[in-house]
């Protein structure tokens, strides 16, 4: 690319990014920031990115960010990209650190904090089982978010030694049939 | 300074197990963090976790948090550089390969595989934030009630409208403050 931004352009677009998503849908911020207003990626682009980004371990978004800033600049380019995603945050966080540090004894603040902390529990069950509805519909996948959900919650198996025993199970099941066509 | 070495191993390993997001990893942080290494306990965390969704960005960047809670400045740097950096050094280069697998049905078969078990280990981390932000021991049956209808209410109003979550938990704090003040 002969007119690639720069690493600054970069970090401040996905620092603005960083700075005006709440609430765990920032994927679709990154689209619109992206393919819509930069024009940095086409949909396609952004889609392949996404789903590389989903497969692999690590936070969709922060994924998203490292493909697309690697596209853009290269390694500075991710730098770029993945820092200004997620320093404005680390700030806030910082500050509602400190304000909880020195608040946290003070019954109001803890009785505020105490509603905050289950609306939380709400919106990642909201986000869980918005994300699952397919799953919850499928007797075989149902299978494995039960399986996985009571060795996890119930029997404190620890997640390596979860995800060696099931997700190969499940690889498996899901294997692709055997047709000379397939591709 | 072996706090420090602890952060690191830890989060690294986070990183590495974090399949689908963040929220998967939930309840096994919490198992390191609090029944492990007792860094904070539960309620603790809970809080983090209730204050990585209200700030802006990538709501993982609760780690932070955790790792500033443990050893200050130097503790927050560690933490989010392990949690963030090994995942994002593997997206990096798998990037690169990904293409070379494009039309490997495989790749499908574990996207597929992997989708049940990143919505049980979401589930799970409901249950580990919910298990002391929502229905804690600890709490009289009144104060349960009320942590828990407000979870629902979230989930419930978050079905019914598209509306900004970080409203939501603000909302929350209010109703906690109201209702839970001197429980």
């Amino acid at each position: 690319m002969s007119d690639a931004p720069s690493p600054a352009a970069i970090f401040l677009a996905f620092a603005r990014i960083g700075i005006t998503s709440f609430g765990g849908g920032l994927v679709a911020y990154l689209r619109d920031a992206l393919v819509d207003e930069k024009k940095w990626m086409d949909h396609d682009e952004f889609l392949a990115a996404l789903e590389i980004g989903q497969t692999l371990p690590g936070l969709n978004s922060v994924n998203v960010a490292i493909i697309a800033g690697r596209k853009l600049n290269g390694p500075a380019g991710s730098i770029a990209a993945a820092s200004g995603l997620i320093l404005p945050g680390v700030a806030a966080l910082l500050v509602l650190g400190i304000l909880y540090d020195r608040f946290r004894h003070d019954p109001d603040v803890t009785a505020a904090l105490s509603g905050i902390a289950a609306a939380a529990v709400g919106l990642l069950l909201q986000v869980t089982l918005k994300i699952g509805a397919k799953q919850f519909l499928n007797i075989r996948d149902l299978f494995f978010v039960i399986s996985t959900f009571l060795l996890v919650a119930l029997y404190h198996v620890s997640l390596p030694v979860v995800l060696f025993l099931v997700a190969p199970l499940a690889i498996i099941l899901c294997r692709p049939a055997r047709t000379k066509d397939q591709q | 300074m072996s706090d420090l070495v602890k952060l690191l191993n830890v989060f690294c390993l986070l990183s590495l197990l974090a399949v689908g997001g963040g929220s998967a990893v939930l309840p096994q942080m919490e198992h390191e963090t609090v029944a492990l290494h007792h860094w904070i306990t539960g309620n603790q965390f809970a809080t983090i976790y209730s204050l990585g969704q209200m700030a802006p960005g990538p709501n993982m960047s609760m780690v932070a948090l955790i790792g500033w809670q443990v050893a200050g400045v130097a503790g927050l740097l560690i933490a989010l550089v392990a949690f963030y950096l090994p995942s994002s050094f593997l997206t990096y280069g798998c990037s690169y390969a990904w293409d070379f697998f494009k039309d490997n049905p495989w790749r499908d078969a574990v996207q597929r595989g992997m989708a049940p078990i990143t919505i049980g280990l979401m589930l799970a981390g409901v249950h580990a934030v919910g298990k002391t932000a929502s229905i804690n021991p600890d709490h009289s049956l009144h104060f349960n009630t009320i942590t828990t209808l407000i979870g629902l209410a979230v989930t419930g109003i978050l079905f019914a409208k598209r509306i900004n979550p970080a409203l939501l938990m603000l909302v929350g704090g209010g109703v906690g403050w109201f209702f839970l003040r001197g429980i």
